[in-house]
């Protein structure tokens, strides 16, 4: 009896324990009410932490967190119902799936603009001097996919400008492009200003003149599953804010 | 106790856990099949995207299978049966790629067998070959990340395996190959098997390495898991329906697998694990 008693404590302990695992490797340090988690576009990620740095001088009350991917991931796991307070997204289309789906509260504002730019590698060796270059078959040439945003504005660019290429590469993100360009796996790619500034000296930019260039808005809202819409809407105030400018406009992004 | 009865006979608690762990296993499929679009599923598998990404899958895979098998026995062999310094280290060297983020394994291979890499520089000067967004780079990539799990898995067979074996075969005056091919080899079958099974598997859901070095191509290096990726940046419902072929795939080769390949061999299959 005893044994067996025994054994039945021990087979308890040891599902006990086990859930305790479980539970432990799960404990998470979910925010306080203060906090404002921020859903950003992976293009806004040096801008945007300096923009929170910013916002925590001014508004010390609100923590502002990050998570930066690509705004269709974000979108998704917006519409799932994660917890984001503010979505930030690269382009109006994620900011619509978002709206469509009763996840967004108010209606979103343009607050920053991008622009398509050739990135080369520095000093380009290759030459590269505007977008009908890119057809020379010698070149490697990557290139966002379609289904991305940068590949939609690429795809619009070489459509306007009237030139056909054939890439090696159709690159899941932009950061993709930029890498094998850094890399100088590749010679030329479309990314956008922005990107091309935050390559630093790995890489350099070729314009591509206004008039076959587009101009991606990126719009910003508060969500309507806020725990915090007030902090929220502070910290979307301060980036339209003239000191939020300075600093979008230092990281290539041009106003709305 | 006989055979059978051992398996009833399995504690509550660890039948539990392990009723746990199939759920854990089971659900996320169970909501990819809730979600999947049936009406309009026949479309998007015979679309072209979906069938030539599912045939570079398959033909990429199993040649990154071959290479691990080529290359990596003769390694797990080294590493179990011959006693040289540093061998720890080399053990290390050889399943960092297990560990290493595949993005971060894509960049590194990048270093060493891109065009401007430490080797890769080379061949393009004298031979004119360049890996990076070729079919060939998809299978370096795949090889990179795929064949520790064989390595680990036949090295440690070989521990196991009496080398007594090996010995008595040799003093029957039996070469080192045939006692290689006709003694050892069979003993280690399961875990030859196995460790084959998991590096296919690997190699047929790598992304991170191979859309890294390779990029992403249609017909040339656009391979399963990658258009999984991209079709869910607009179509998440083809992108489900995509993801299920893969899983029917390997669900087909996983599930064909006996068991008996497992454990029938003359050694414990310890090392299938």
């Amino acid at each position: 009896m005893i044994v067996d008693y025994c054994l039945h404590v021990r087979a308890v302990v040891v599902v006990v324990v086990a859930a305790l695992i479980a539970a432990s490797c799960a404990a998470d340090d979910s925010a306080p009410g203060a906090d404002v988690t921020v859903f950003a576009a992976a293009s806004l990620t040096a801008a945007f932490t300096e923009l929170g740095d910013a916002f925590s001088d001014v508004d010390p009350d609100v923590a502002i967190t990050f998570s930066f991917a690509g705004s269709s991931d974000l979108a998704a796991q917006i519409v799932e119902g994660a917890p984001a307070d503010v979505f930030a997204s690269a382009d109006l289309a994620n900011m619509a799936r978002v709206a469509d789906a009763g996840a967004a509260s108010g209606s979103p504002t343009v607050f920053a603009t991008n622009t398509a730019e050739i990135i080369v590698e520095a000093g380009n060796p290759k030459g590269i001097a505007g977008v009908a270059d890119l057809a020379d078959d010698e070149l490697v040439v990557v290139q966002c996919a379609p289904q991305v945003p940068c590949g939609a504005y690429a795809e619009q660019v070489l459509a306007t400008a009237g030139v056909d290429i054939t890439p090696d590469s159709f690159e899941a993100s932009v950061s993709g492009v930029v890498t094998k360009v850094t890399l100088g796996e590749a010679d030329a790619g479309i990314v956008y200003r922005t990107d091309v500034l935050a390559a630093g000296g790995g890489a350099e930019g070729v314009v591509i003149p206004d008039d076959i260039n587009v101009v991606a808005d990126y719009p910003v809202a508060v969500t309507s599953g806020s725990s915090n819409p007030d902090g929220a809407n502070r910290f979307i105030e301060f980036v339209q804010s003239d000191a939020g400018r300075a600093v979008l406009a230092s990281y290539g992004f041009g106003a709305p | 106790m006989t055979r059978r009865g051992r398996r009833v006979g399995l504690p509550f608690p660890a039948l539990l856990l392990a009723g746990i762990a199939i759920a854990f296993f089971a659900l996320p499929l169970v909501g990819l099949l809730w979600r999947a679009p049936w009406s309009s599923a026949w479309t998007y598998l015979t679309e072209d995207t979906a069938l030539t990404a599912l045939r570079l899958s398959l033909v990429t895979s199993l040649c990154a299978t071959a290479l691990s098998i080529v290359f990596g026995v003769p390694l797990a062999w080294l590493l179990a049966r011959v006693d040289f310094p540093g061998r720890g280290a080399v053990r290390a060297l050889c399943l960092l790629s297990m560990v290493l983020p595949p993005v971060v394994g894509g960049v590194a291979l990048f270093f060493a067998l891109g065009r401007r890499g430490v080797v890769g520089q080379y061949l393009d000067e004298w031979f004119g070959i360049t890996l990076p967004f070729t079919t060939a780079g998809v299978v370096v990539a795949q090889t990179f990340v795929a064949m520790p799990f064989l390595v680990i898995t036949v090295e440690a067979a070989l521990r196991q395996l009496d080398p007594r074996l090996d010995d008595a075969s040799r003093t029957l005056g039996a070469s080192r190959w045939y006692t290689f091919r006709r003694v050892t080899l069979p003993a280690i079958r399961p875990a030859l098997i196995a460790g084959a099974v998991l590096a296919w598997a690997r190699a047929f859901g790598e992304f991170g390495a191979t859309i890294t070095f390779a990029g992403n191509f249609p017909g040339t290096t656009q391979t399963m898991p990658l258009a999984v990726f991209l079709s869910l940046e607009t179509n998440p419902e083809e992108a489900v329906v995509l993801a299920l072929v893969m899983i029917a795939v390997s669900f087909a080769v996983l599930a064909g697998l006996r068991d008996r390949w497992f454990g029938a061999a003359a050694q414990p299959a310890g090392a299938a694990t």
